[in-house]
Order: C-alpha cells, then sequence, then structure tokens
C-alpha cells in the first residue's frame, strides 16, 4: 500500500497481452496524491483470468520527468495506475 | 487536429469494431438471445440520458452552492448524482473531477483508447479519439490547447489527466467574470464540451 504524498516510480515492462500502464509512463518517477479504491485488475480480466481487485493510486509525474529537460515548465501529467505497477522510489 | 491520415486510420478502426459487433449481434439473434429492435432501444434510451446538458448542469450548480462543489470535487460520482443524472448505464462508472484555479489548468485524455463520461458529455467529439490529439496533448499540452484557441500564462500549471483506468474526468473550469448575477440556467447555457475535456475556457 502506498500512501498520498509518496514518492515513487513506474516498473519497467512490456508484458504481452494488455496492460493500462502506457509506455510513455514506464519507469518514471511520480508521486501518489489520492488512493482511489480497489478496481478489478485490467491486465488479468483481459486474458480471461478471474477477477481479482487491486488498489488504484492517481500518480502525478512532472512533465520534464516524462520527457527530458526540454519539455515546458508549470506542466504536469497524471495517471491512475493499478498498484503492481509502482514500486517505493529508492 | 486531424489530417486525412488520422481520419482514415480513425475509419478503419471502426469499421472493423462495427463489422465484429455486427457479427457478434447476428449470432444473438439466430439463438433468439435478443431482437434488432431491442438493441436499437437501449441504445436509444442510453443516448437519450447521456447528454451534455448534463455536465453544463453539474458545473452551474458547482459555481452558484460551495457545498456541492465541494462534494463533486471529493466525490463526484455522488455528487453528479444528486443531480439525477444516471451513471448507472450497463456498467458502473466513477467520475472524478477536477477543478480550474488560477494557477491550475486541467485537460482531459485518454491515451490508450479513448475514456470519456459519455453519460455527463455524451458521444465524444471526433478529435477526442484522433491518435493526433491522443499523442500530442500529453507531450506538449500548451501548443496542443493554443490550437484550440487557448493561451495560457507560462507560469500556470497544466495539468493533462490521462484516463488510463477506471475513472472518468470532468474539468470545472473557472467561473467567467462579470456573472455574477447569473442564474443557474444561464450559467449552464455558458458551458461547452471543449471547456469540460479543458481544452476551451468559458
Amino acid at each position: 500500500m502506498f500512501e498520498a504524498g509518496e514518492y515513487v516510480r513506474t516498473r519497467v515492462m512490456n508484458p504481452d497481452g494488455h496492460t493500462r500502464l502506457p509506455g510513455y509512463l514506464r519507469g518514471r518517477p511520480g508521486r501518489i496524491v489520492n488512493y482511489a479504491g480497489t478496481f478489478l485488475f485490467s491486465d488479468l480480466r483481459a486474458r480471461g483470468e478471474p477477477d481479482v481487485l487491486q488498489a488504484l493510486y492517481t500518480v502525478v509525474f512532472d512533465a520534464r520527468d516524462v520527457w527530458g529537460a526540454d519539455a515546458a515548465g508549470a506542466t504536469s501529467i497524471a495517471a491512475d495506475l493499478f498498484e503492481s505497477y509502482l514500486e517505493k522510489q529508492t | 487536429m486531424s489530417d486525412s491520415h488520422d481520419h482514415e486510420h480513425d475509419h478503419e478502426t471502426s469499421a472493423e469494431i462495427s463489422n465484429r459487433v455486427k457479427r457478434l449481434i447476428g449470432t444473438l439473434e439466430r439463438r433468439g438471445i435478443l431482437t434488432e429492435e431491442h438493441v436499437d432501444a437501449t441504445i436509444q434510451s442510453f443516448l437519450s440520458h447521456a447528454r451534455p446538458a448534463n455536465g453544463f448542469r453539474v458545473v452551474a450548480r458547482a459555481w452558484v452552492d460551495g457545498e456541492f462543489k465541494q462534494r463533486l470535487l471529493a466525490d463526484a460520482t455522488s455528487a453528479v448524482s444528486e443531480l439525477g443524472v444516471d451513471l448507472s448505464h450497463w456498467a458502473p462508472v466513477c467520475i472524478r473531477a477536477v477543478e480550474n484555479t488560477s494557477v491550475l489548468h486541467n485537460v482531459i485524455v485518454c491515451t490508450l483508447c479513448s475514456c470519456y463520461p459519455i453519460s455527463l458529455l455524451g458521444p465524444s467529439p471526433a478529435w477526442y479519439k484522433s491518435e493526433a490529439y491522443r499523442s500530442k496533448v500529453v507531450r506538449d499540452p500548451r501548443g496542443v490547447l493554443e490550437e484550440f484557441g487557448v493561451r495560457l500564462a507560462p507560469e500556470k500549471e497544466v495539468r493533462v489527466w490521462d484516463s488510463t483506468s477506471e475513472l472518468r474526468y470532468i474539468v470545472v473550469p473557472e467561473r467567467p467574470a462579470g456573472t455574477d448575477g447569473f442564474s443557474e440556467v444561464a450559467l449552464a447555457e455558458l458551458v461547452t464540451t471543449n471547456g469540460l475535456i479543458g481544452t476551451a475556457l468559458v
């Protein structure tokens, strides 16, 4: 479980099947701003596996952490991401 | 936002999907599980409730009622239900409202597909589903907003909400200046679909 305010990093992953972690947000540092509750984990559902609930968090990324130093300042991206996509930032 | 290539691409994709849906409906009809009339009536009933006027009403209420606005920002799914908007069509949908302020502008996208709060805004505009919008707004939101005629001060934060998952988003725009005496109904008439996506100011 993560808490609002915690710094996390999205995992680098390239599964064969469906995932809701967009490619451009993989391996990026971000900050949890909200716990959205538990939802059926889409990646398993898409494979026809039994339904499993998983925690979903709203994570905010600075555009420069996603696109590099030439991204505009004062710009951020927010995405709702399942817990298994995230690891604590070290 | 869309050049001819995007249109061709979108049409190919929707033709594939539409063929698949036709085959599926055909099979279900042959097996006596549903009829075409039933499908038409269901879609008609859904679309008659899913209208942008719902979203406009929600925003106008938030502008005139500070307590409603707090409930909307804390838990939009239940706040929207207070106004009698039905969010529970064939699958339950969670809504989140994000507020534009003097220091923050919000804009909505779904980069993975085209998730959209249909119950509050009706079917989405074609540009919202285009690859051009979906790929560019996360990389250069200020540039995309300028294409829509929205120029923001460089120090104002722009936050792009990528609806990757279970929640559907609406933007609560800033209430326009000079509308102090306006009724809720008059305010609702000022709101636009693009305003609720964040690609226009109101």
